[in-house]
């Protein structure tokens, strides 16, 4: 039996909305993730993905339920947790090494230490020769790359990933698929991966969470994915094992996907 | 590159032809050059300030003024506006009073520097102080709110603390708006300093503007502007050049200009 290493319980957070009435994103929602395991969260946009993610980041407190980090009570900032975000979070005025160097700075590593340590960091997503650019003179996949390894330099035990790959094009999201897998194999770190693409889900997953559409979003689904590992995410979609687990879990989906389809047609 | 150089070419005969028809509606008559000076009249008056070495004193005193009040008033506008877009409680109390005194006419205020700081440099150093202050204050209040959120959240998950975030985060990002800024500044920190010799003191370009206006001397009073004008373009050139040196993550910024 392996340790859990986020555990969010009842979790339920509500915005104040115009009008001086309040949105609920998500309402009662539990999920556990084990020490290690992969674990994807899809649903149909706009369903609280992002806002459990902030959640157990320590960024969002949950207006109720509570969030254990290790069996421990989360107050303040996660500090197990590295977060990789959807739109472009590097810094525009370090450099790519700089960037990468930068959460070990902040504890006050001395900086040399911390500019080899990222020089090595760079070497393994393939950026080395790279680090003296700035974010503007590299490619969306290299950005990419940057903040994985920006993340990962402090060896978080849990990884949060908001739709990382989504400004990819396609090539290049396999492409850095492969590469998650691949870091991600070599010290087995919890990931909670927030997508839309159940493709990408699956093929990547131990195990995927459909959530209800929101408002009031909650988990109504757990699949887990037995595909064996390693795995190579564009192999892997062709496999008839993959294609089952694709049809039950998009029969969950998709009516969550027609009632956020309903409502908004209304 | 080549049509960089073009454009230079063609801004210097810009330049000489606005000097020739000015030379030549002076020298016809068709305009009094009692009124409007003669151009070479002018040079001659900027050659003797030089050459004479009558001019070095007065413009020591007033760049050494434009400077001050440049350095105070970004300074002062830098912090305060961090200070502001961050506490959400002084700006909200001092909202009103900024509003008030953006909108005084400050240069009003000058003859009461004068009574308060005396006819020195100091008076004129706090007017240029209060026109530059709120330049570059606005920009870098808007500057701070504008700041993506997404990076203020990526630093504090790689665990800075809140006066890391200032400065990791929101001084970098405001150092970009405090730029944009900067050209107007430099501009306005000589209006204060001119303006506040003009209206009292006994050194500086303005006061030898001053006096020539006293005698109708038109040509002095040019040549006095177009030497406060080369300054203050050589002091906007190095704000440039320190823009871009500082500013060189921008996109776009590498080789804009050149």
């Amino acid at each position: 039996m392996t340790q859990t290493a986020l555990r969010l319980d009842d979790i339920t957070c509500t915005f104040p909305a115009r009008g001086g009435s309040a949105y609920c994103a998500v309402a009662n929602a539990s999920l556990a993730v084990g020490e290690g395991e992969f674990v994807s969260l899809v649903g149909p946009t706009g369903c609280g993905k992002s806002t459990l993610l902030n959640v157990a980041a320590g960024l969002l407190t949950p207006s109720a339920g509570s969030v254990e980090v290790f069996g421990a009570a989360l107050t303040g900032m996660n500090d197990q947790a590295g977060y990789l975000f959807q739109s472009d979070a590097l810094f525009p005025w370090r450099t790519a090494r700089e960037n990468v160097m930068l959460g070990l700075e902040l504890r006050g590593t001395p900086k040399r230490r911390a500019g080899q340590k990222a020089d090595a960091w760079l070497e393994r997503v393939h950026l080395a020769g790279h680090g003296d650019k700035y974010p503007h003179e590299l490619s969306g996949g290299m950005r990419k790359r940057v903040a994985l390894a920006q993340t990962l330099i402090l060896d978080p035990k849990i990884l949060l990933m908001d739709e990382p790959f989504s400004a990819l094009d396609v090539q290049t999201r396999s492409l850095m698929e492969n590469e998650l897998l691949e870091l991600w194999s070599q010290d087995r770190k919890s990931v909670v991966f927030v997508t839309h693409d159940l493709e990408e889900a699956i093929s990547l997953s131990d195990r995927v969470v459909v959530l209800s559409a929101g408002p009031a979003s909650h988990p109504v689904g757990e699949f887990p994915i037995n595909l064996s590992r390693p795995r190579d995410v564009s192999e892997v979609r062709l496999t008839p094992q993959f294609l089952d687990l694709h049809r039950t879990i998009w029969d969950a989906l998709k009516v969550e996907v027609q009632k956020t389809h309903a409502k908004e047609s209304a | 590159m080549t049509g960089f150089r073009w454009i230079s070419l063609f801004q210097v005969l810009l330049l000489l032809a606005l000097f020739a028809i000015w030379h030549i509606l002076t020298r016809t008559e068709i305009l009094p050059p009692f009124f409007f000076g003669e151009p070479l009249v002018v040079l001659e008056v900027i050659w003797e300030w030089f050459s004479g070495g009558r001019i070095y004193k007065h413009l020591a005193v007033t760049l050494i003024e434009t400077i001050l009040a440049f350095v105070i008033g970004t300074v002062a506008g830098l912090v305060v506006g961090l200070w502001l877009a961050l506490s959400k409680t002084a700006s909200q109390l001092l909202d009103p009073y900024i509003k008030a005194f953006n909108s005084m006419p400050r240069v009003i205020l000058a003859p009461i520097f004068a009574v308060w700081f005396g006819l020195g440099i100091w008076s004129k150093v706090l007017l240029g102080v209060t026109l530059v202050f709120f330049i570059v204050f606005f920009s870098v209040y808007h500057g701070v709110r504008e700041v993506n959120p997404v990076l203020v959240a990526n630093a504090r998950m790689l665990g800075a603390s809140k006066r890391q975030l200032l400065r990791y985060v929101y001084v970098p990002s405001a150092t970009a708006w405090v730029f944009s800024s900067l050209h107007a500044a430099v501009g306005m920190a000589f209006v204060g300093a001119v303006i506040g010799e003009y209206l009292g003191s006994a050194k500086g370009v303005g006061y030898l503007i001053l006096q020539a206006e006293g005698v109708f001397d038109i040509n002095t009073v040019f040549a006095g502007v177009l030497v406060l004008t080369v300054c203050a373009l050589v002091l906007d050139r190095i704000v440039t050049i320190a823009e871009r040196h500082l500013l060189r993550w921008r996109p776009g910024q590498m080789g804009s200009q050149s």
